[in-house]
């Protein structure tokens, strides 16, 4: 759908120009002054949108694109709390492969976004699957579900943080109803706690998720599923081979989105554990902030962001890619 | 033996009645095109034939069997469907297999099957293909195919050219006619044109606000409408309805009076009009019965000429549609076109009143009369 916006606004720009009918209609006397006037105008209309979009082209210019070069730039110096110039090399890509606490955020990140991607995937697939059997509260529901997504991830972050941290919330709860053996602690054990970091992450984003599937589940032509009954497949057949196979355009975008949720999550980590307890939730995001803004350290921290440019890339060109072949294809 | 009977199947979704007791029965190996104008409820009784939706009450029965509580999948039926309903991820082999995997016939007969039904539809360079990647004939084709494969007893096609252009139509309704032909599988198929319906059935029903308005063969429903809305519905141009007065005729028989701003005339009718002497009734005469003179034929009984007002001319090729206007309402006319008038004069135009039909003015049902002697 996005694929094809560049190819309307290129024709909306053209439009003017190659539009003569607004003229013909003109006694032949009025023709000339006519056609200079619309010729000036012609102009004005091809460059007013390209003058409109350019100061937010040349901010991101610099701010995007400017940052990007400078921060690559950074991460080959030994600069620390301040930027230095001089080129060192890859010293610091060898000190921040050689620490262990990248290796744990990086692990975080594989284990969060996997299981972040994957429990919303298998959860906003079945609750859409659910939800499009038409009953009758629907509306009510997918408001309850879509409702956190409203939320920024400070939010829920701090929810969740009052929620598990024991003795305050569920815990305490659990207790005041009388049942004293409770204890869910994860949000302090170190070995459990990136885990909450997934499960706040999973309330907020899967109602966008099954918002996305409602929508490719109720684009799908009735009659293709009343053929499959005539052919005789059942419900569970008619989703499993028919259906959600045909959702695959709905499922790639989901996980781009999701993807790319969980590698910038930042505030979510911030506002649930900090990173902690001790540094056994940072992700990649928090050990960039901690080392180029709260260490003193920019060459490590820019060396840091450079890895995880170099991994969304990884991963968005191919798609990119894909995507654009397959509509100079179409 | 009958292969279908619908008997008095109604449906209502809440307060509105969709179908209001349908009755029908076909016979195995035939052809019975429904056909109404849109939201007449052909696809609701189609899908209750499928069992996609069940009846507000009445009976199915395929063969001898009610299949009221039969699953569509136990019904031994194959439907096409007017958005061909292909599976979008599927390629074209797929779709045609999927009925027949699901019903576990052997890999080895799967294969057979798909080479047959892509010989017969001439489909064989696509079955790699997805739907995406198909023309809206060859769409309509591999859904033919999906319903093909799997030898039901019936075929249940709604509305399957409908999307295809004029030209594409025209031969795909050649096609499936010959299909039948071959395959002499019962077909129920339909359809809101006129022309396909007329073309393809063996039986046609033709449904207006959820009852069958008339059940009968093509050239009943088109000869003996039952009531002035098949007469309407069936036939293009359609029936002219004129509407008139009974008058007595100059030999002893009926007669309907035609007013025109050239002056009037009677068209003298073969029936006994006689219980409407008087009164107003509406004359229904097809474009084909109003004609150029053949001096030849206008000592037939019931063939007369009379000059009348051009108002029109429409060649269509073989024939031109003369428009002229009698008792203020308009009136088509067919004739050879070297013969057409121009338009603001008058030409001589012959009516032949032996298949002309009168219905009553006020309720539109078709008034019969005995027909009188030859005097
Ligand atoms: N689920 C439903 N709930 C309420 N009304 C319905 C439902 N399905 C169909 N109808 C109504 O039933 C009527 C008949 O629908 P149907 O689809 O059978 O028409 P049709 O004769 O097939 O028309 P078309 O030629 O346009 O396909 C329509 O007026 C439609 O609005
Ligand atoms: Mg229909």
């Amino acid at each position: 759908m996005s694929k094809s916006e560049p190819l309307k606004i290129d024709a909306v720009i053209d439009l003017p120009d190659n539009n003569p009918k607004d003229t013909a209609n003109h006694p032949a006397t009025q023709a000339r002054t006519e056609v200079a006037k619309r010729g000036r105008r012609g102009t004005l209309e091809l460059w007013l949108p390209k003058l409109v979009v350019a100061p937010s082209f040349l901010l991101s210019l610099v701010f995007v694109y400017g940052f990007i070069l400078w921060t690559g730039y950074l991460s080959f110096t030994k600069s620390r709390l301040l930027p230095k110039y001089d080129w060192a090399g890859f010293i610091q890509y060898q000190k921040l492969w050689a620490s262990e606490r990248w290796w744990v955020a990086c692990q975080n990140l594989l284990l969060f976004g996997g299981l972040f991607i994957l429990i919303c995937l298998a959860l906003g697939v079945l609750i859409a699957v659910l939800l499009d059997q038409r009953i009758r509260i629907e509306g009510t529901l997918r408001t309850i579900y879509l409702y956190p997504m409203a939320l920024s991830f400070i939010v829920t972050g701090t929810a969740w943080k009052w929620m598990l941290t024991p003795g305050l919330g569920l815990e305490k709860l659990m207790h005041e109803w009388g049942w004293t053996g409770f204890t869910f602690d994860w949000l302090v054990n170190p070995d459990m706690a990136i885990y909450t970091i997934v499960i706040a992450g999973v309330w907020q984003s899967t109602g966008f998720v099954v918002a996305l599937f409602l929508a490719g589940l109720r684009g799908i032509d009735d009659a293709i599923i009343k053929a499959a009954r005539v052919d005789g497949a059942g419900t569970w057949r008619i989703y499993t081979r028919i259906i959600i196979p045909s959702l695959r355009p709905v499922f790639f975008s989901t996980f781009m989105i999701l993807g790319h949720i969980a590698v910038k999550s930042f505030d979510l980590v911030m506002a649930l554990t900090g990173g902690g307890p001790g540094y056994s939730t940072d992700l990649p995001a928090t050990f960039m902030y901690t080392y180029a803004f709260t260490r003193g350290q920019i060459g490590l921290g820019s060396a840091s962001a450079m890895v995880m440019l170099g991994g969304v890339l990884g991963i968005v060109l191919p798609y990119l890619y894909s995507e654009l072949r397959g509509k100079n294809h179409g | 033996m009958s292969a279908l009977t619908i008997r008095n199947v109604k449906k209502s979704f809440g307060n509105t009645h969709i179908l209001k007791g349908i009755n029908l029965s076909i016979e195995a190996g035939r052809f019975l095109t429904l056909v109404g104008p849109s939201g007449c409820g052909k696809s609701t009784l189609l899908n209750i034939i499928a069992g996609l939706e069940s009846p507000s009450s009445g009976e199915i029965l395929i063969g001898d069997r009610n299949v009221n509580q039969l699953s569509p999948k136990d019904r031994d039926i194959a439907m096409v469907f007017q958005s061909y309903a292909l599976y979008p991820n599927m390629n074209v082999r797929k779709n045609i297999l999927f009925g027949l995997e699901i019903r576990k016939v052997p890999k080895a007969e799967q294969a057979a099957i798909v080479d047959r039904i892509a010989r017969m539809l001439q489909i064989e360079n696509l079955l790699d293909r997805k739907p995406a990647q198909l023309s809206g004939g060859q769409r309509q084709r591999v859904a033919m195919g999906r319903a093909l494969a799997r030898d039901p007893k019936l075929f249940l096609f709604d509305e399957p050219l409908s999307n295809l252009d004029a030209k594409l139509r025209v031969s795909m309704r050649a096609e499936i006619k010959q299909l039948h032909q071959r395959l002499k599988t019962t077909i129920v198929y339909v359809t809101h044109d006129q022309i396909e319906a007329m073309t393809l059935g063996d039986y046609i029903a033709v449904l207006n606000n959820g009852e069958v308005q008339q059940f009968g063969t093509p050239d009943a429903i088109y000869n003996d409408p039952a009531n002035r809305f098949v007469a309407d519905f069936i036939g293009s141009p359609p029936m002219n309805f004129i509407p008139c007065e009974v008058v007595g005729s100059s030999s002893q028989g009926f007669g309907v009076k035609m007013t025109h701003e050239g002056g009037d005339f009677v068209l003298e009718a073969s029936g006994d009009l006689k219980p409407w002497l008087g009164k107003h009734v509406v004359l229904g005469i097809r474009p084909e019965q109003i004609t150029h003179v053949v001096t030849s034929r206008l000592d037939e009984r019931g063939v007369s000429g009379h000059a009348c007002p051009v108002h029109l001319c429409e060649p269509t090729g073989p024939d031109t549609l003369v428009t002229t206007s009698i008792n203020q309402t308009k009136v088509l006319a067919r004739v050879r076109p070297d013969t057409a008038g121009t338009p603001g004069q008058s030409m001589d135009l012959m009516f032949d009143m032996n298949k002309a039909v009168f219905f009553d003015p006020t309720t539109g049902e078709r008034l019969r009369f005995q027909l009188l002697k030859a005097a």
